[in-house]
Order: C-alpha cells, then sequence, then structure tokens
C-alpha cells in the first residue's frame, strides 16, 4: 500500500475547477517529482494534500487514513509537512524561531532537530537571530526546508523550491536532498526544472491542464514525452 | 436615426421598481406634509424623532458604507451645531432659524479642523480618533459657561415663541406656541430628509459618486485610474458635518434645552444611529429608512422595560452583522431584486432588440 | 502640589492606564482587532471581583484570582465563537459587532446591578501611603503601577520567548502559512483575546478598588486605553506603557491647574502626539 495516495483527486477555487480526477501515488522511502507548466495545477495538488484546500475525504489517503477533508493542523500532526511556494517565512521570527515554530503542530523526537539542521545548512546557524526575512533567496529557501523538517514529518511535500532562484543556489539547495532521504522522510516535489526533478526523482508524474498527463521512472521516459506531456501532444 | 440608437448601448441607472416607487414617494411626502392637520402633537413629534434619525443615519451611511470612514463621533457635529445655535440665539439674538443654518456651517468649520487629525489615522483608529474628537469638543462646550458650562442651559421662551414662522402656523392650526415650534420643526425634518435623500442618491449616481465607490472597492486601483480618494472622502466628511450639525440644531430648537452631556451623547447620536443602518442595511439608501422604522417599533414596544431596550438592540445588531451583513433591506433585495434607489448602473441595449422608443 | 508631586501622581495613574491599554494591544498586534468592547469588559470584570468580595466575602486579591480564569474563559468563547467570524480585510464587522457588544455589557449590567456607584472594598490599604522622600505615596496606585510594569514584562517574555508567542506572531504574519505549521488561526486569536480579558481583570482590581464605578464607565476607560495604544505604535509593549504615562502624566498636571481640564488635558496631549507622530512613538518597522 502507498504511503500517501490521491484518488481521483478534484478541486476548485470557485466556479473554476483546478484538479480534474489526479491520481498520484507516493511509496513509502521513495521521492516523487511532479512536473508542468505554470497553471497544470500542481499547486493546487499540494495545497490539496497539506490540508490548505479542503477535499472530499476519500480522495487523499495517508498511511492507511482518509486526510481528503482534514484542515492543515491535522495534516502536519499526522506527519506530511509543507515546504510552500515562495517559502513563505514569518518575517516577526527570527531564523531560529522560524526553524522551532516547525514543531509547533507536532513536537515529535527524531532525526531532525536545530543541532542536525544547522549541520546540514551551517549558514543558518550563523544568522540565527537574523529577521527570517533578512536572509538572501537560497538561504530563506533553506530555512523553509529546516522549518518543515523540525516536525520529522513521513512525507516531506516541497513546493517549487528552485523559484527565483539562481542555478549554482538551486544545486545547493538539492545538494541535501539524499541526506532528507536517508533521514527516513518521503518526498514529494513540484518543480519547474525538469532537470533537476528527474535527477532526485524515483517517481515522474507530469501535469498539464489539471490532468496527469505521463507518469513513470525517470529512466523510463523520453524527452520526446516530457515535452507532449507538458505542452500538449499538438504544441 | 433609428438604426443608429437601436444598437446604441445606454447606461442606466433606474429600474421599473424604482421608477414607481417615485411616484409613491412623492405622494407620501406630500401627506407626510399634511400629517400636522391630522396627527396629535405626540403623533408630530415622533415623526420627528424618525425624521432627524433618519437623517443622520443617511448621513451616517453614506460615511461609513460609502466612503469607508467609520465614525464613532458624530455625536461632535449633533452637539456642535446645536450649541452654535443656542450661541447664536442667546449671544447673537438672532431667530433660531438662523441658528440652525449656523449650526450647520459651524459643523462644517469644525470639520476641517477634526478631519485634519482624524484622516491621520487608517481604518479602526479613524473610529477612535473620531470618538476622542468628539469628547474634546464636549469638554470644550462644557467649559464654556456663557451656554451655562456643564449643566447647559435653556432657550429663552421669547426666542422659539418669536421664530419666523411660528405665528403663522399657530394662526393656521388655531394652537399655542410650543406645538407651533414642534410643527415648524417637524416640517423642517421632513425638508431636510428629503433634500438630504435626494442629495445622497444623486451624489451617488455622479462621476463623484463612481469615484466614491471606486475608493470604496478598491483605494489603489482607483488611484491608478485618476480618483484622488482622500479629496473626496475629505468632500464626504465636511459636507456629512454640515448635514450633520443642521440636524442637530434643529433637534435642539425642538428640545429647547441643551447639556454637553446630552448633546454629544454617543448612545443617541451614534449608537442609535449605526443601529439603524446595520440593521437596515449598510451601503443602500433604504436600509437606513428600514432601520430607523425598525427602531421607532422597537423603541415603541419596548419603551416600558429601560436598559432591556438597547441590550436587545445591540443584540439583534450583532446577529444583523453576523448572519446579514447588508441587512434588512438587504435580504430583501436578495430575495427579490427589488432596488428603489438604484445607484448601480445598468447596461441596456447593444443588441438587435429594440430598446427604447425612437425606431418602433 | 508641587511639580514633582504632580509628576509622580501622574505616572502612577498611567500605570492604570497601562493596564487598561495592554489587553487591547494584545489583540490589536495579533489579530488588528479594535474591541470596542473592551472598556465595558474591563467594567464587567469589575463587577464580577465585587460579587466575589461581598457575596462571599473573598479578598480582592483573592477574588481577582478566581475571576481570572473566568474571564479568559469569556474571552475565549468570545473570539472563537463570534469576533473570528468577523475578521477580514473589511474593518466594519469588527468594529460594528464590538460595539454592539459594548452596548449589550453596559445595559446587561445596568440590567444585573443597576446604576448605583459601586466600590471594591480593600479595607486600610486604600488609604495607606509611604513616604517616598518628600513625596507621601499612595500604596494603591504604587501597587497599581508595579502590577503595570509586571504585565508588560509578563506579555513581553510570553510574545517574544514562548512557543505560543511564537504563534502569535506567526499566525500574526500569515494564517495561512501558520496553519502548515500546525498552528490553528481560530484558537491562537482565542488565546490572545483570553490573555487580554485576564489583563483587563488585573485592571478592573485596580479599577474598583481605586474609585467609584458603575455600568456606563466603560468606554471612556476604553478611550484612554486607545489613546496609550495609539501613542505607544501599534504592538510594542513597552510603549504603552509610555503612552499610559503621557495621558496620566497630563491629566494630572491638567488637572493641578484646573480640576475640569483634567480629561481634556489627557485628549490634547493624545492629539499632540498623534499631530507629530501618526504612528506613534514607537511603530513597528512593518505593518
Amino acid at each position: 500500500m502507498a504511503l500517501l495516495e490521491t484518488r481521483s483527486l478534484t478541486a476548485s477555487y470557485g466556479d473554476f475547477q483546478a484538479l480534474f480526477g489526479v491520481d498520484v501515488r507516493l511509496e513509502e522511502g521513495q521521492t516523487v517529482a511532479i512536473i508542468g507548466a505554470n497553471g497544470a495545477g500542481k499547486t493546487t495538488l499540494m495545497r490539496s494534500i497539506s490540508g490548505v484546500l479542503r477535499n472530499a475525504l476519500d480522495q487523499i489517503s495517508f498511511d492507511g487514513r482518509e486526510i481528503g477533508g482534514l484542515s492543515a493542523p491535522d495534516v502536519v500532526a499526522l506527519g506530511v509537512a509543507m515546504v510552500p511556494e515562495g517559502r513563505k517565512l514569518f518575517p516577526s521570527l527570527t531564523v531560529e524561531e522560524n526553524l522551532l515554530i516547525g514543531r509547533y503542530g507536532r513536537a515529535v523526537e527524531g532525526f531532525w532537530s536545530l543541532e542536525t539542521i544547522y549541520e546540514m545548512f551551517p549558514i543558518l546557524k550563523e544568522r540565527r537571530n537574523n529577521p527570517g526575512t533578512a536572509l538572501s533567496g537560497g538561504q530563506q529557501q533553506m530555512v523553509a526546508i529546516g522549518r518543515a523538517l523540525m516536525s520529522n514529518p513521513r512525507v516531506l511535500l516541497c513546493d517549487e523550491l528552485s523559484l527565483g532562484l539562481a542555478p549554482v543556489v538551486i544545486k545547493d539547495i538539492y545538494a541535501a536532498f539524499p541526506k532528507i532521504k536517508a533521514s527516513g522522510a518521503s518526498i514529494i516535489i513540484v518543480e519547474q526544472d525538469i532537470g533537476q526533478a528527474l535527477k532526485v526523482a524515483d517517481q515522474v508524474y507530469c501535469m498539464m491542464e489539471g490532468r496527469i498527463t505521463l507518469s513513470g521512472k525517470p529512466s523510463e521516459i523520453s524527452r520526446e514525452q516530457i515535452h507532449a506531456a507538458y505542452f500538449g501532444a499538438h504544441a | 436615426m433609428s438604426l443608429v440608437s437601436s444598437n446604441q448601448w445606454a447606461v442606466e441607472t433606474r429600474t421599473r421598481a424604482s421608477s414607481m416607487f417615485f411616484v409613491i414617494a412623492a405622494v407620501a411626502v406630500l401627506i407626510a406634509f399634511a400629517a400636522p392637520f391630522f396627527l396629535s402633537r405626540s403623533g408630530i413629534q415622533d415623526l420627528f424623532f424618525i425624521l432627524t434619525m433618519l437623517v443622520l443615519a443617511q448621513c451616517w451611511n453614506l460615511l461609513a458604507g460609502y466612503a469607508g470612514l467609520v465614525s464613532v463621533g458624530q455625536q461632535a457635529f449633533v452637539g456642535f451645531g446645536a450649541y452654535a445655535m443656542f450661541a447664536t440665539v442667546i449671544l447673537l439674538g438672532l431667530d433660531p432659524l438662523v441658528g440652525v443654518l449656523a449650526g450647520g456651517l459651524m459643523g462644517a468649520l469644525l470639520a476641517i479642523p477634526t478631519g485634519f487629525f482624524a484622516f491621520r489615522l487608517q481604518g479602526a483608529y479613524f473610529a477612535i480618533g473620531t470618538w476622542v474628537i468628539a469628547e474634546v469638543v464636549r469638554l470644550s462646550m462644557a467649559q464654556w459657561k456663557a451656554l451655562g458650562g456643564g449643566t447647559g442651559t435653556s432657550l429663552p421662551t421669547t426666542a422659539t415663541r418669536d421664530m419666523v414662522g411660528v405665528k403663522l402656523v399657530q394662526d393656521i392650526f388655531g394652537v399655542r406656541s410650543a406645538q407651533a415650534v414642534d410643527i415648524l420643526c417637524y416640517w423642517l425634518a421632513l425638508i431636510l430628509a428629503v433634500a438630504s435623500v435626494v442629495f445622497i442618491y444623486r451624489l451617488l449616481r455622479s462621476r463623484q459618486g463612481l469615484g466614491l465607490a471606486a475608493v470604496r472597492d478598491n483605494t489603489v486601483a482607483a488611484r491608478a485610474v485618476g480618483v484622488d480618494a482622500l479629496r473626496i472622502k475629505a468632500a464626504v466628511y465636511i459636507i456629512v458635518a454640515f448635514i450633520t450639525g443642521l440636524v442637530g440644531a434643529l433637534i435642539y430648537v425642538q428640545k429647547a434645552r441643551i447639556s454637553p452631556d446630552a448633546a454629544f451623547a454617543v448612545t443617541d447620536w451614534t449608537a442609535y444611529v449605526i443601529f439603524i443602518v446595520v440593521i437596515g442595511g449598510i451601503g443602500a439608501i433604504e436600509g437606513p429608512i428600514v432601520g430607523v422604522l425598525v427602531l421607532y417599533l422597537l423603541q415603541t414596544l419596548l419603551a416600558d422595560y429601560g436598559s432591556w431596550y438597547l441590550l436587545a438592540l445591540g443584540l439583534i445588531g450583532i446577529a444583523v452583522m453576523l448572519f446579514a451583513p447588508r441587512g434588512l433591506w438587504g435580504l430583501f433585495t436578495e430575495r427579490t431584486g427589488i432596488q428603489l434607489f438604484p445607484v448601480r448602473r445598468i447596461l441596456t441595449g447593444g443588441t438587435n432588440k429594440t430598446n427604447g422608443g425612437t425606431n418602433v | 502640589m508641587s511639580v514633582l508631586d504632580t509628576l509622580i501622581q501622574g505616572i502612577l495613574l498611567g500605570g492604570l492606564y497601562t493596564l487598561f491599554a495592554a489587553g487591547l494591544a494584545l489583540v490589536f498586534g495579533i489579530m488588528r482587532l479594535v474591541n470596542l468592547a473592551h472598556g465595558d469588559l474591563i467594567v464587567m470584570a469589575a463587577f464580577l471581583i465585587l460579587y466575589l468580595v461581598t457575596g462571599l466575602g473573598l479578598n480582592p486579591f483573592v477574588a481577582a484570582l478566581i475571576a481570572m480564569p473566568v474571564m479568559f474563559g469569556i474571552g475565549w468563547a468570545l473570539q472563537y465563537f463570534v469576533l473570528n467570524r468577523t475578521l477580514g480585510p473589511d474593518i466594519l464587522p469588527p468594529l460594528l459587532v464590538t460595539f454592539g457588544l459594548s452596548i449589550v455589557i453596559q445595559n446587561g449590567l445596568l440590567q444585573g446591578f443597576s446604576a448605583d456607584s459601586r466600590r471594591i472594598p480593600i479595607g486600610p490599604l486604600e488609604s495607606a501611603s509611604i513616604n517616598l522622600g518628600p513625596i507621601a505615596v499612595g500604596v494603591m496606585p504604587l501597587l497599581t503601577f508595579a502590577s503595570a510594569v509586571l504585565v508588560i514584562v509578563a506579555l513581553n517574555v510570553i510574545f517574544y520567548r514562548t512557543s505560543l508567542g511564537r504563534a502569535f506572531r506567526a499566525t500574526s504574519d500569515d494564517k495561512v502559512t501558520a496553519g502548515l505549521m500546525g498552528i490553528r488561526p481560530d484558537n491562537i486569536f482565542a488565546i490572545a483575546t483570553g490573555l487580554a480579558l485576564v489583563v483587563a481583570t488585573i485592571a478592573a482590581l485596580y479599577l474598583g478598588a481605586r474609585a467609584n464605578f458603575d455600568p456606563t464607565i466603560g468606554p471612556a476607560r476604553l478611550i484612554y486605553a486607545f489613546e496609550a495604544v495609539i501613542i505607544g505604535g501599534l504592538g510594542s509593549f513597552w510603549g504603552t506603557l509610555v503612552g499610559g504615562i503621557i495621558i496620566g502624566v497630563a491629566q494630572t498636571f491638567g488637572a493641578s491647574i484646573n480640576p475640569e481640564w483634567q480629561i481634556l488635558a489627557g485628549h490634547v496631549a493624545f492629539l499632540i502626539v498623534l499631530l507629530f507622530r501618526p504612528r506613534g512613538l514607537f511603530p513597528r518597522a512593518v505593518d
């Protein structure tokens, strides 16, 4: 049984339907990448899983429980943490406080703690007393990842980690992934940077206009297939 | 010619219900003018109360519902207008009606320095600021020894008896001067009520009104299309102060006795007014009309229950705000689609449907 | 009265106003909610304490301790079930609902306790004073001021040193992202209002013990509180203390010239500060 699974997931913002029956599976220990153009529904999918958007209860299951209708705090408490798009650090909190608040709703002992996160991102320890928003984009992304890891989640959702960051910074961020995987967390990343996504993922889903248009292992799918799934067959 | 007009778009704000309503309203106003011929003195006094509260409520609705200026300090202008009237009569020896006019002018004048302070505050702080200003004005008036200081004073009976028009009303109705003053005040209140409703209606349908709606909905966007939010708001604030001052002065011509605590009472001149607007329907001209009738009804029903009356009013106000934020009139409009004072613009024509009579 | 004496009386009076204001500052800082019923809630707490003292014969300080959790519960429920529904970009609903609440509480208290003036009896403490150098200072004003400083310190510790305080600030910054941290904004807001009413209970004890009160005095206390908060600047608790002291000192100096000018002088001081520092003396960098 998959650790986390969506079944015919639909989601709407008022009259606008953003997802039309999306099926995604995340196995324990895996990393799944979701790619697609702007407006394909990737962020809506993440907001649905994390509980920011409420869905029908049975459309999302986690560890055998139906969680589609739960609120974000309930989902976090079960062990699904999110690094939101745009990092969303709290400007009134210092770097360290931003990290500490990550365990507000789920204070579970595990691999991740202030020490292990500072070990992974040493720069954050140096700047621990700065306001979170005084950091560079890449450093802010490190805080956002650390903040989500502080709850020792079983599933880590990462929405657009590379957005607005320089390639060399993106490389630094993704360098942390082996360690996160080794800590036992399963990961779903949403990426527009296809190359980066294919590198870290065990399974790739491509989305277009609210539907999954392609899925498979990175080694099994070709550039042409991705291109077709990404932009539509007639593009 | 006919071809052109049939394909032209036309912007309308009138609806069929509103056209019909205007006829009914005109008849109602005529009947209201004749009311002193068939109503008792207490009936006229009740109508005077309703009309003056209606004007205050229309003013507050324009401020809060349209200009986004949530003031809880309008009692400043009621009291200041009333005191200006008293000063005109007692200190200058002029006619109370001149005093009423002076009340309006002084209200508008007061709005300039108070606006200067209050407009430095945003949103909710604006509300607090207006309240503090009203307190400052009240406490200052209490220092005005010539007008009775903290205990207040009365209008000399000769002043109201000799007021312009009182003799005439006395002769027409064959009543004593006190009752004639009531009738005269009632007529003035009626004129003021009709004038303020018409004025607000026309304002909201004008270019400036459109700007006001734009400011309320989105200040930034309104600025981008060239609407000067601050200027429009300041103008509304001063105009409302003028009308509120007039009403305050008029109310105290009828009461003939003033004290700072009564003239600047937050309950009488702001709490009631806010409940009228909220319960009736904020952001609609019909709202205060419905609200003032509800208030009068509640006041009559609960007159013997003292503070239960205000308690009930508060609870109803809270419930309406939580569950029907557009008030009773909003609920009615939602169900029926009827608007009596349509200020929303409706686009008509533009298809080959014949619209408007020229080509039929 | 010497200038120094007036100054000290004013500073101590500022302590009382700080207590009125601190809960307001907390609630406004976290959820941008202006609670127009705050003054009436203080008066309500004073009646609760009075009831515990005269009805059950408790010591006033013990009575206040018992009233605190009750008032916390009332604040929590009020926020959770009523005021949370009014929060949003439109400022009208919270203003009008709390304004309605103010009228409801005032008239409920009038109905329950009549319009008579009351006082919380505190025995000999009421008139006790100690000599600080050349100046005699009342023990109650001194206690009030000490409590005010303690409350400000406590609020600062809660706000800046605890997990709850981090949740307060995070929720204030961004409700949605706070949810992703496992924070329930509705509950956080309710706790904040509960805490504000605990502070209001402390204010009520000193309000009721130092002077007469009746159900209608809430709004005037609310105005002093707001003046203190606005003078201090949004979200700064120490600023609120400074604001309270400025109002207190202005009032005692006004009163020393002419007793009728006491309240007026406080308002005028507020308007003058507003004229030069519209965002208060210690404004927060990000609003």
